[in-house]
């Protein structure tokens, strides 16, 4: 790959400014100044980001096709054949995704001002935003894996930072927390992915080209102190940096991992080395697919997502819907080349992705709570995009995750300003009848609908079209019938897809206003909804539009449209094109699939309309009021979740407590109580020798000392102080001294 | 019968008796200042009487005379203390009077 | 094996302290001229001053060090006991240079931190150890530091052992003294500063003892060497020419005991005396102990600093000296390692008292050393040489942290507050930098020692630390949940009205942590100043061992 030199670093640079300067100033000055000295620079440092990212782009795609920009900053970790360098990278997959993070993320900056006005904690949001677009745009450009981790991790916390926001309310904060630590059990599979690779690599034997099969030579080459038996790899000594061919034994960057994996000397030798009885490749590729799952909340670590709603509406916009959730897609079309060279990871990527997608829809049928309604439908909208991914699609995947940024920020934003007028009112069954108040949120939210239910000539259609014709014509998968039965379960994703969003549509917008009426709200002024301000509908507007037609730079091959994004991105993904097979299902299957796709939307949206348009039909109220228990346990179920958060909390968080709880009475009580006994031992051994010394020894002296004042305190009752008694002794004595006296006479 | 020095010193002795009785056995103070009176006219009949008796000059009754004078001052001053030992006890029982005692 | 003295930075840096020290004592003398006050004050400038003197020679040190040379340098030798071959031989190379440049630095925050300057001190009623017999206070801080930094710099074995227990008496008084008055727990349990002390006391003597008794027969066994000034000896205390002595097989004499031969017995002996001051598993007890119920700057150094002499110990000693017993062992200590970082975990998660919770972090992460220390490849050891730099600008800020917060409240309870960032921003955001960079947040500095630990122990010769690497680092989301956890059963969630009145973070608190802070950040994202200084040397160090790893093979 030739590089090109361009200042990427300034891209993640100016956001990370804008987060320093209203983190460290931004209360002072907030106070001061009030709120535009915090917004401005807030809003304006991410559109320079995306205007740099938009000149990057340019001289990219004014490039070869095997160009990349790169930039180089300092060296990081740089310790024997462990080389990582602070440096950026921008190809043709990571501009898409800067693109998106920088347009997406800045439209949202503007919204935000509207939307947070008045928070005394302005400044904070700002900053926190500041910086996730700091973490995200390191995380899209990074060239390598550890620097990715930074901002990987970096995202997390500023997730967790925000999801708290409002941490006043316990609620919030748990959900912050639980979002990270959930991350965490990711960002283990992630770290553990890593470090095998690298050594994977690194003890791959390296076959000579001289003899090819025969001869395994030495890793390390040149370098390598010892000659090491590669069955008996890890000599530290050969850990140097050997030098093979040019490129390095082992890396930690995408770019050189990519050429050592591809190098024919190193693929067989790198592919046939066993883990756990599995190839090393696959166990990688599971364990990365780990990291991502928890990024981008896949089963079984999507329960984070739900409960980040906790966050303000542009931050679950943002972090929870477009950018930060794709974060695992973007690493596993990242690692394309890995993913590509394993059957099995493939599967299980693209079966958990189905299966989240259509698991997560069910839950979305049956939510109240507008923001949870979008949060499971951003957990199945992932699901799908696994799925692209799983059966070899990358590029859809990340077209659908670029659409996908395009409408559900859009839906989210407007369920933002749903609630803001709404005075802060999440409950779909206290809205209705918006229409009529608020237009413009209105209609942009029904246009970004369509496009995630996948209208024709909607953006939504085209990706997701892309990606259930994919699923179904895979040849990869080590399924029976192959993608059929992945395909048939994003299918029926597809068709709860239609109806939970036409649904929200129409509870919220439709019918007539049933807020307000719980008087006494304290509020005074305004029950009734308003439409939001102009920095908040623009931006819906804006959205709207690229949700409406942000697919057509994506248009089927099948239409004889020049579909520029696979063109683009393909060079991209070039280097695991050969692995992925067709099963050449041909072009009549695919206009069928087409057709019956779009039937699938309408006919979720004919069905959310029948149901809920008006809120006039009275079949969802009876079912809901239905005793039948097997309506009334399969609602209750899936209105739950599966209670699978209650499963992880009794098993999972209650077990983790309790051990802990246990070991620490047995540090208390065992392993310090040892260490009391030695001490108590001690103690008595010492109160045995005091005793002898005490009682025989010093028995003695003690003894005269004692008799001594023994005989004192017994005199000293003598002593009465009652002259009356002094004077009978006196004359007592005197008496009996008279009559010895006279006696003795 | 004349009287003579004999039944002098014989009711000075009962005096004396009587004033230890009292002194010892007593515990209001006032009786013990009683006893201690009948001491000391026990004291004071004999110099008188032995002044008449075996000196025949008047110094020892003299000395009486002074003695009695001092015994009314002394008297004077017992009294006002027992009456502060009331004030600060509220009783002039010297059983109970014991604050000094270790 | 010819060290001559090059410079005397090393014993000027030594001695600084102590003659400050001694400065106070003359004061002392001078008593009935000055005012208390006076006197108090005096005492205390003099120990921020020596400090600081120390912390400069410490950059001029710096400056001085060539890091990628390996070798020893600023070596100071002079004889010093002729019949037995001692000498007074300091010197730095890259295993000690990163902990003396730590103790200057960690000595200085913690002075700053035994001041009552610069700051409200809520000392009405409950009487604040700056306060309390100011002077003596002063000397067995200055004491202190001449012993560590004389630990740290000493490469005559004698000479070492006679600093390591010189830091050993003043931590006793400090912690006795100026700690926790005794106090009677719930369960009838007398616990308190005089506890923590004599059981940080008689802890550290018992492994000192092994250790004296390791090198007293390692002393005889020796064969013989020159002194400093040029006279032949029998015998030797120099670690330079006893580590010599051991690869070339002088010692392969020496009778077995207990049935292990000579290198692995001394091994052993000495690993046990080393790893209580890590402290490793199971000989951890009296940290939390000693954590508790010491004043804050000398938690502060506990943690900072004292962990990490056990640690060097096993560098200079355990891995640099006995590097073919090392190889024996690695094995056992990868093991207690993984103990010490998972169990100490989940034990932090029981915890209810913030300080304690920092102590077993501190168990926890000093495990990471010992797995890095164990794994034997060049990641994984300069893993653990960085853990031990990082973990010593964390740790202190965490206990600088603990001790803001109980200097207010007068309690440490985690669950006794809540809400805490509405009336705390600041110590609120200070605090959760400290809990992410403990956390290992990449971009902090706990990250490059826990990944470098982790990605070296992964690629160790012996592939079940593989297996080991992936357990602990379960760990990572233990340690994430118990942060997070105290986070916010502390700083959020609505504000327990009984701590309305408190007030945020003053200058002094803020002098010693932001430079923490900022050494965190900067050690995070360019951590190749440290790697600049140690790298060297541990390779050298590290080349011996795998020789020998592959003899033994």
């Amino acid at each position: 790959m030739h590089l090109e030199h361009f200042p990427l670093g300034l891209i993640p640079l100016l956001p990370l400014l804008g987060a320093v300067y209203a983190g460290f100033f931004g209360a002072r000055l907030q106070r001061r100044w009030r709120e535009p000295v915090i917004y401005w620079p807030a809003i304006v440092l991410p559109w320079a980001s995306f205007v740099i990212t938009v000149v990057a782009v340019a001289k990219l795609a004014g490039a070869g096709h095997h160009t990349a920009l790169y930039h180089r900053a300092w060296s990081w970790l740089s310790v024997g054949s462990l080389q990582v360098d602070v440096a950026f990278q921008m190809d043709r997959l990571s501009a898409v995704m800067a693109l998106v993070v920088t347009l997406v993320g800045s439209l949202i900056h503007v919204y935000s001002r509207g939307y947070m006005k008045d928070d005394p904690g302005f400044w904070r949001f700002f900053s926190n935003m500041n910086l996730f677009m700091f973490a995200m745009l390191v995380l899209v450009l990074a060239d390598n894996f550890l620097l990715m981790f930074v901002g990987w991790e970096g995202v997390g916390l500023c997730s967790y930072l925000l999801i708290g926001f409002w941490y006043r309310e316990t609620k919030n904060a748990v959900a912050g927390m639980k979002a990270f630590i959930v991350n965490r059990i990711g960002d283990y599979g992630f770290s553990l992915g890593l470090f095998l690779l690298f050594w994977g690599l690194f003890l791959a034997p390296v076959v000579t080209t001289g003899d090819p099969g025969d001869r395994l030579a030495a890793p390390g080459g040149p370098h390598a102190a010892p000659a090491v038996d590669a069955a008996e790899p890890g000599a530290p000594a050969a850990a140097d940096t050997g030098i093979h061919g040019g490129a390095p034994l082992t890396s930690v960057t995408f770019r050189e991992v990519q050429t050592i994996v591809e190098d024919p000397a190193r693929r067989d030798g790198i592919l046939g080395q066993r883990v756990l009885g599995a190839g090393l490749i696959t166990v990688v590729c599971l364990l990365f697919f780990l990291g991502a799952a928890g990024k981008s909340a896949q089963i079984p670590l999507y329960v984070w997502l739900p409960d980040a709603m906790a966050g303000p509406t542009p931050v679950s916009a943002l972090i929870h819907a477009a950018t930060m959730v794709t974060a695992g897609v973007y690493l596993v079309a990242r690692l394309h080349f890995l993913f590509a060279a394993s059957a099995a990871a493939m599967t299980v990527v693209a079966t958990v992705g189905a299966l989240t997608a259509l698991f997560a829809a069910t839950i979305g049928l049956f939510q109240y709570d507008i923001k949870k309604v979008l949060a499971y439908s951003t957990v199945s909208q992932l699901g799908f995009m696994f799925l692209a991914a799983g059966v070899g699609a990358y590029w859809v995947a990340i077209f659908h995750l670029m659409t996908h940024a395009f409408f559900k920020a859009c839906l989210f934003l407007g369920s933002g300003s749903v609630i803001l007028g709404c005075h802060h009112e999440q409950d779909m069954r206290k809205m209705g009848g918006l229409r009529k108040l608020m237009p413009i949120t209105a209609v942009t939210y029904a246009l970004a609908a369509c496009a995630i239910a996948g209208f024709p000539f909607f953006s939504g259609f085209f990706s997701k079209d892309e990606i259930l014709w994919k699923a179904f014509d895979s040849g990869n998968l080590l399924l029976p019938g192959k993608g059929i039965a992945l395909w048939a379960l994003a299918a029926a994703a597809a068709l709860c897809t239609s109806f939970y969003m036409f649904r929200s549509y129409f509870l919220t917008f439709t019918g007539t206003y049933r807020g307000g009426q719980d008087a006494g709200h304290g509020h005074g002024h305004g029950h009734a909804p308003h439409e939001s301000p102009r920095s908040m509908t623009v931006v819906l507007v804006v959205l709207a539009a690229l949700a409406v037609g942000g697919g057509w730079i994506g248009l089927p091959i099948l239409w004889g449209l020049p579909n520029r994004f696979e063109q683009w991105l393909e060079p991209a993904f070039a280097g695991s094109h050969h692995l992925i097979e067709s099963a050449h299902r041909g072009h009549g299957a695919e206009w069928g699939l087409m057709a019956l796709s779009v039937a699938i939307a309408i006919a979720g949206w004919f069905a959310a309309r029948w149901l809920f348009r008006d809120g006039k039909n009275p079949i969802p109220a009876r079912l809901l009021a239905s005793s039948r228990p097997a309506v009334r346990g399969v609602y209750r179920t899936v209105f739950n979740k599966y209670y699978v958060d209650e499963f992880y909390g009794r098993v999972f968080v209650r077990g983790t407590r309790q051990l802990s709880e246990l070991l620490a009475r047995v540090d208390r009580d065992v392993v310090d109580g040892l260490v009391n006994l030695w001490g108590s031992v001690g103690r008595v051994v010492s109160d045995v020798q005091g005793m002898i010394d005490a009682h025989v020894v010093d028995g003695a002296v003690n003894a005269i000392g004692a008799g001594s004042v023994r005989l004192g305190r017994s005199l000293r009752r003598l002593q009465t102080g009652r002259i009356q008694s002094y004077v009978f002794g006196l004359t007592t004595g005197f008496v009996i001294l008279v009559v010895i006296g006279y006696l003795l006479a | 019968m004349s009287i003579g020095l004999g039944h002098f010193v014989a009711v000075s002795a009962l005096l004396f008796s009587l004033g230890l009785f009292c002194l010892i056995t007593r515990r209001n103070a006032v009786a013990i200042l009683m006893g201690i009176e009948l001491i000391l006219n026990a004291a004071l009949l004999n110099l008188a009487a032995f002044s008449r008796y075996l000196h025949g000059q008047p110094d020892g009754q003299i000395f009486a005379v002074f003695g009695i004078v001092l015994a009314a001052a002394e008297a004077v001053v017992a009294l006002a203390i027992v009456l502060q030992l009331y004030r600060a006890f509220r009783t002039v029982d010297t059983a109970e009077t014991t604050e000094l005692k270790g | 094996m010819d060290f001559s003295t090059t410079s005397t930075l090393l014993t000027w840096m030594i001695f600084t302290p102590l003659i400050g020290a001694g400065a106070i004592l003359v004061l002392l003398a001078l008593r009935p001229l000055l005012r208390q006050a006076l006197l108090d004050n005096l005492a205390r400038a003099i120990g921020v001053a020596c400090t600081a003197v120390v912390t400069g020679q410490g950059l001029i040190l710096w400056g001085g060090f060539r890091g990628a040379d390996g070798a020893l340098q600023f070596v100071h030798r002079l004889v010093w006991i002729k019949q037995w071959s001692i000498e007074y031989f300091v010197g730095v190379d890259g295993l000690s240079i990163s902990m003396v440049l730590l103790t200057a630095a960690v000595f200085l925050v913690a002075a700053i931190a035994s001041v009552p300057w610069w700051g409200r001190l809520d000392d009405a009623h409950h009487p604040h150890f700056s306060k309390k017999k100011v002077p003596g206070y002063w000397i067995l801080f200055l004491l202190l530091e001449t012993g560590v930094l004389g630990t740290f710099c000493a490469l005559d074995f004698f000479l070492f052992y006679i600093f390591w227990e010189v830091m050993l008496l003043p931590m006793y008084f400090l912690i006795g003294i100026w700690g926790a008055p005794p106090r009677v727990e719930a369960n009838g349990r007398v616990r308190g500063g005089p506890y923590a002390a004599i059981k940080f006391f008689l802890y550290t003597l018992a492994g000192s003892v092994l250790m004296l008794l390791a090198m007293i027969a390692i002393y005889h066994n020796s064969g013989p060497s020159t002194l400093a000034d040029g006279t032949a000896s029998p015998h030797s205390f120099n670690v330079m020419a006893l580590t010599q002595m051991f690869r070339d097989g002088t010692f392969a004499g020496a009778s077995p005991i207990f049935g292990l031969a000579f290198a692995q017995a001394m091994f052993l002996a000495l690993f046990i005396g080393f790893s209580i001051k890590v402290p490793m598993f199971p000989f951890h007890t009296w940290l939390p102990d000693a954590h508790v119920d010491a004043p804050t700057p000398i938690s502060v150094i506990l943690a900072g600093i004292l962990l990490k002499t056990g640690m060097y110990g096993m560098l200079r000693f355990n891995l640099q000296m006995l590097s073919p017993a090392m190889v024996w062992a690695a094995w056992g200590i990868g093991i207690l390692g993984v103990i010490n970082i998972v169990y100490g975990a989940f034990v932090c998660m029981a915890q209810k008292d913030l300080k304690k919770l920092i102590a077993y972090s501190s168990v926890s992460h000093m495990g990471f050393c010992l797995l890095g220390f164990a794994a034997l490849t060049p990641q994984a050891l300069t893993g653990c040489v960085f853990q031990m730099f990082s973990h010593g600008i964390i740790s202190p800020m965490l206990f600088l942290i603990a001790g803001v917060i109980y200097d207010r409240a007068h309690t440490r309870e985690i669950n006794g507050f809540g809400g805490l960032a509405e009336r705390l921003p600041e110590y609120t955001g200070i605090t959760g930098l400290a809990f992410m960079a403990s956390l290992g947040l990449p971009g902090l500095a706990g990250f490059v020692g826990e990944v470098l630990v982790f990605l070296g122990g992964f690629g160790a010769a012996d592939q079940g630390f593989r297996v080991l690497v992936a357990v602990s680092a379960i760990a990572v989301v233990i340690t994430a949940a118990y942060y997070l956890w105290t986070m916010q059963r502390m700083f959020l969630g609505k504000l327990n009205e009984k701590w309305a009145g408190l007030w945020d973070m003053n200058w002094r608190e803020r002098l010693t942590l932001y430079p923490l802070a900022a050494a965190t950040v900067i050690l995070g994202v360019y951590p190749a100043p440290i790697f600049n200084l140690i790298n060297s040397s541990l390779h050298q160090v590290l080349s011996v061992v795998s020789v020998t790893l592959h003899a033994g093979r």
